[in-house]
């Protein structure tokens, strides 16, 4: 019995390399016939469902470009392409292991992560900060002592949390939410006083409440995050279309056309301006493409 | 599959901290044990005192433990989760629902192991009840012709050998409640799951990370399973029940 168990799982573990070996995202494109997006569902505006369940949003429109460039690359122009839709949790293991070829979401760009996976250039830039009550009269981080701040699990911002408050000798109560809308919910009852988050998803939760005027993003920026398009690691031929593509869009101000798009006007699905200029540090890296992690800013 | 494996990232340090992430897992496996040790006193005392409850020759008294179980086991653990913790307060006085929101101490803890001790208090009081059910009538009436109150007669008679019946499905549920108590990371209680998701954002080796939690679930749930087979041993009455291993 032990014995041929052991076997079996000594096959199993000798066939899955086998199955699971590389050889080019674009071969593998031409192979099948077909590319895989990864896509999120609610990280507005950069990637989320419309009305009728289609991914939409400022980089699910790069993305469309990149894929443009590999049908014209390939000679492909029927290619199929597919929607999986990805969390926080799962879109690294799906783009290592093929089952995405492209993750169009909210990936911030680090050290850690460029062990598993490539970025293309930085195309939105998120600055950590805090949502609140206006009725609260919080201004500051400094006036957080003591009171509940939440946050959501299997995030950056736990950490950063912690950091600053180590760093400044602050000590507030973290509670946390298991996802943005949880989180966001404790901050509406009143079991938070404040949440922190990238403020693109902040703003995008804040217009989408039930009562937007009653809530405003403050405080000190945390940590500044690039925040970029996924591939796998180790692929430079799939890689090089993808920068080129994007690099293309900044150098013809198609990149500034798609932002207005959906950072400065009405998006579905209630037609809400989330009002969101760029930074100055988005600025330059549209100047200046780069896929340098957060620990460089 | 283009994976960078990396076992030794349990003794590396975190991003923003002194601690490893093995200090993390160790933590999260005593707020697992403290939510599910909680949660099991409390199922075990109110799902045997609703337990004998239903068996009651009373009919308003057994219908109180019918609706206590029905209002339990109907609804999903991770939903009364939410219940409590996000629905209960609204309901308090506001000063009160404050309190409970803002200062209570502990307040994800105390509400993760209330609910999940609710919870398997059904399910323990559902085994309690067939325990006492398939006792012999005569054990009942035996007790009462020798002169026991009714409150003696379960003391003495009925629940010290329907609890010994009733072990084996017990030790599952007993399994189950750390199993179970996952579900607490959905209301921020910093358990083994939470800082699986925690290690596995911070350090991106999650495959690493989820079988270190994946073995720390199965010792817990085994380590429970062999304590109950020892109390099975050490409690059984020769010739009670037959010997099946």
């Amino acid at each position: 019995m032990h014995r041929r168990l052991s076997t079996t799982l000594f096959l199993v573990l000798l066939a899955v390399p086998a199955f699971a070996q590389d050889s080019g995202t674009l071969k593998k494109i031409r192979d099948s016939g077909g590319i895989t997006l990864g896509i999120r569902e609610s990280s507005y505006p950069l990637s989320y469902l419309d009305e009728k369940q289609q991914p939409i949003g400022y980089h699910i429109d790069i993305c469309n470009r990149i894929v443009d460039a590999v049908k014209a690359k390939l000679k492909l122009p029927a290619l199929k392409v597919t929607h999986q839709a990805v969390t926080s949790q799962n879109r690294i293991p799906l783009v290592s292991n093929g089952t995405v070829d492209l993750e169009c979401g909210s990936t911030t760009n680090n050290e850690a992560r460029q062990k598993q996976v490539a970025f293309a250039p930085t195309t939105f830039v998120t600055n950590v900060r805090m949502a609140v009550k206006k009725a609260s009269g919080i201004q500051s981080l400094g006036q957080l002592g003591g009171k509940p701040v939440a946050t959501t699990t299997g995030t950056t911002s736990v950490q950063l949390m912690r950091a600053h408050e180590k760093g400044k000798g602050i000590d507030f109560k973290e509670v946390y939410g298991k996802d943005h809308a949880d989180s966001f919910l404790m901050l509406e009852t009143d079991r938070a006083v404040a949440f922190v988050m990238d403020d693109n998803l902040l703003a995008g939760l804040i217009a989408t409440s039930k009562a937007p005027n009653n809530y405003a993003i403050v405080g000190e920026v945390l940590s500044i995050e690039p925040i970029a398009i996924m591939l796998r690691r180790g692929d430079p031929e799939f890689k090089k279309l993808v920068d080129d593509t994007v690099k293309g869009l900044m150098k013809k101000g198609e990149i500034d056309k798609l932002y207005a798009r959906w950072f400065m006007s009405p998006i579905p699905p209630r037609q809400v301006n989330l009002n969101f200029p760029k930074s100055e540090l988005l600025k330059f890296l549209i100047e200046s493409p780069s896929d340098a992690p957060a620990e460089s800013y | 599959m283009n994976y960078h494996w990396n076992w030794g990232v349990f003794g590396e340090q975190v991003k923003a901290g002194e601690e490893t992430y093995l200090d993390w897992l160790i933590t999260g496996l005593g707020w697992t044990l403290a939510v599910s040790l909680a949660a099991w006193l409390l199922a075990l005392l109110i799902g045997i005192a609703v337990g004998a409850l239903r068996t009651a020759p009373s009919r308003p008294i057994a219908l109180l433990g019918t609706a206590w179980v029905e209002l339990f086991r109907n609804i999903p653990l991770l939903v009364q989760m939410f219940l409590w913790f996000f629905v209960v307060p609204e309901f308090l006085p506001p000063d009160w629902g404050l309190w409970v929101k803002q200062e209570m101490p502990a307040k994800e803890f105390a509400t993760a192991a209330l609910c999940l001790g609710f919870f398997t208090s059904a399910r323990v009081a559902e085994q309690v009840r067939a325990g006492i059910g398939s006792l012999p009538r005569g054990q009942r009436d035996a007790a009462l012709a020798l002169g026991l109150t009714l409150p003696q007669a379960y003391r003495h008679v009925i629940l010290p050998q329907a609890l010994r019946i009733v072990i084996p499905p017990l030790t599952s549920e007993f399994m189950n409640v750390f199993k179970n108590s996952s579900i607490a990371f959905a209301i921020g209680v910093m358990e083994l799951t939470f800082q699986a998701r925690q290690m596995q954002e911070d350090s991106e080796q999650g495959i690493e990370t989820y079988l270190a939690v994946t073995l720390l679930y199965f010792i817990c749930a085994f380590t429970a399973n062999r304590g109950m087979a020892w109390i099975e041993a050490r409690t059984r009455v020769p010739g009670l029940i037959a010997r099946t291993s």
